[in-house]
């Protein structure tokens, strides 16, 4: 305490950001979960308390099943997709090529495009119309002679959302193999040349020198991934709309705030998902602080 | 990051090596090489759809010349995405900008503090800064909106504009506090035997060397206010308000609207974040790194 004089100023400049974070990050999200646990559900604002009434609610909701099971192929395709794409593109560069600089800008590019513009694209691209309104791969594959492989993309019963995970995909790889790629960099030389000496063959260098060094960048680019995608929103929006068969929990809950008015089940909605992320988010957190402090 | 920029030293390569390996590498680096030119493709095709889907008069949009440049190139669909959408364009102006501004300038106070003038919990609270950065941001969405209106704030544009400065805190200030952590120690104590005070330490030792800092804060900041959707879409209710990104998605991204339009309507909302992207790229992927916390 004797040293307030030194340390107080730092508080002070630092103290609107702390108030601001609290009540809007921290307050708010006590606030969320009390009006899931409310009686509002309707346009008017309501406070009474009805417990986990609009949770019993979500969970005998059929519309509701529907929005977990999409999420669950849409994040399964996607981090599977996003990760094997960034692996493979940061393995094709790791060893450096000329031109480097621009084949990496290449592949990060769509991530300073938003969402809602690729959206426009990769619609017109997942296009399952037929006819005169075709468009799109479809129409491709027609041209190619692969017609048969033609099909509904997101508007697929069974499958639609991992067609959705593909603007996903497409949009993140970069970024995983940006993350790889520093990985890939940061083995030292010695060890690769150590194995070479001991003559082993440049894919058993990979397998028992490289790869093995990796684990942390695909932990980091797990967790990325999946707190996007638990959350995704726009792009879904910008594709699939308010159909039910795109629908994800971001999007219901949209709907249910927007159309049906229902604040405390949009509020149960929003608190799943914050539940959801934390899962993942709070341990890397506080993994990553930690090994911060000990450095 | 700092890993990740080491050169790698040339590889010798061992005498012993037959001359079938050295075939063997030959086309493997071909084999390498036709992969990432493959992946350039496929990654710049959308982007091909769009910039000359938005060349082509609408009768040349159907499925027959989808994929064909455009036989007659037309600035007729740009010049109606403008009129459509410059007024949007402003609004978004209006909210980038100031928005940037401040949360920049507070990232780097805050930066400073939590790396350079700390204060005991200093790490605490920079802890439960980062989760603020990772939260759905649903989770607040619904509280947000209601606090928001009930306490008078401006509406529409300053709304949005004072959620991205508070949502934006955490990245900024993680941007800047590792960027600060890398001044030596030394200075702060030359600083410090000049009897100068937190703020005389900031203004004449740290400030002018933030200008790296201050590039990737504004670019990440820039670029995700920029692309935002979820947060406008919730906050603004006057459809003359509505940023970019929504005024895309609600009437370009319309079923009915013609494809030449979407696409000159996504590109024009994309240019601005595609340019900053070409000119200062590699300030993106160092706002990238920060953003994957160890970087």
């Amino acid at each position: 305490m004797r040293n307030v004089r030194r340390w107080g100023p730092g508080l002070l400049l630092v103290s609107p950001s702390i108030v601001l974070i609290a009540v809007f990050v921290y307050g708010l999200i006590g606030w969320n979960v009390k009006v899931s646990l409310s009686d509002w559900r309707q346009a008017e604002q309501t406070t009474g308390w009805a417990g986990l009434a609009a949770y019993r609610d979500l969970n005998s909701d059929p519309a509701w099943d529907e929005s977990v099971h999409h999420i669950l192929v849409f994040t399964g395709t996607f981090i599977v997709g996003a990760l094997l794409f960034g692996l493979l593109l940061a393995f094709l560069l790791e060893k450096g090529v000329r031109g480097e600089g621009f084949f990496r800008s290449v592949y990060i590019f769509p991530l300073a495009v938003s969402f809602i513009a690729a959206g426009v694209v990769w619609r017109w691209l997942m296009n399952p119309a037929p006819g005169d309104r075709a468009s799109g791969l479809n129409v491709a594959f027609d041209k190619l002679g692969v017609g048969f492989l033609a099909n509904d993309w997101y508007l697929d019963q069974e499958w639609g959302m991992a067609a959705m995970a593909m603007p996903a995909i497409w949009a993140l790889s970069g970024y995983i193999m940006a993350l790889y790629l520093a990985g890939f960099r940061g083995v030292p030389e010695e060890l690769r040349e150590a194995a070479r000496m001991d003559g082993a063959s440049e894919w058993r260098v990979y397998r028992h020198v490289v790869f093995p060094h990796l684990r942390p960048v695909t932990l980091s680019a797990l967790i990325i991934l999946g707190h996007i995608s638990i959350k995704v929103f726009d792009l879904v929006v910008a594709i699939g709309g308010k159909q039910l068969i795109t629908q994800t929990p971001a999007v219901y809950m949209w709907i249910l705030i927007y159309d049906a008015h229902d604040y405390a089940m949009g509020a149960a909605i929003a608190t799943l998902l914050l539940i959801g992320i934390s899962v993942l988010i709070i341990p890397y957190l506080v993994y990553t602080v930690r090994s911060e402090q000990r450095a | 990051m700092s890993t990740a920029t080491t050169p790698a030293p040339p590889i010798p390569t061992p005498m012993r090596l037959g001359r079938r390996r050295r075939v063997g590498r030959t086309s493997a680096r071909v084999l390498k090489l036709g992969a990432i030119v493959f992946f350039v493709v496929l990654f710049l095709t959308p982007l091909y759809i769009l910039v000359v889907t938005s060349f082509k008069e609408a009768a040349e949009t159907d499925p027959a010349h989808a994929w064909s440049l455009p036989s007659v190139w037309t600035f007729d669909a740009w010049r109606q995405a403008w009129t459509l959408l410059s007024p949007n364009l402003t609004n978004t102006f209006k909210l980038v900008i100031p928005a940037t501004v401040i949360s920049t300038v507070l990232g780097s106070l805050n930066g400073f503090v939590l790396s350079k003038w700390r204060f005991p919990g200093s790490d605490i609270v920079f802890t439960l800064f980062l989760f603020g950065m990772f939260i759905p941001y649903q989770a607040v969405m619904i509280p947000l909106t209601t606090l928001l209106a009930d306490i008078h704030f401006p509406d529409q544009i300053p709304r949005l504009a004072f959620a991205h400065i508070v949502y934006g805190i955490p990245i900024t200030t993680l941007i800047f506090r590792s960027y600060y952590a890398t001044i030596p120690e030394e200075l702060m104590e030359a600083a410090r035997m000049d009897r100068a005070g937190m703020l005389r330490s900031y203004w004449s030792v740290v400030l002018p060397i933030s200008a790296p800092a201050f590039v990737v804060t504004a670019i990440w900041q820039f670029t995700s206010i920029w692309n935002d959707f979820l947060f406008a879409v919730f906050i603004i209710s006057d459809p003359a308000k509505w940023p970019i990104t929504v005024a895309v998605n609600n009437t370009a991204g319309s079923l009915v609207t013609p494809y030449n339009l979407q696409m000159s309507a996504a590109l024009l909302a994309s240019l601005p974040t595609l340019v900053v992207y070409i000119l200062l790229g590699r300030y993106f992927m160092r706002g990238l790194m920060a953003g994957a916390l160890k970087g």
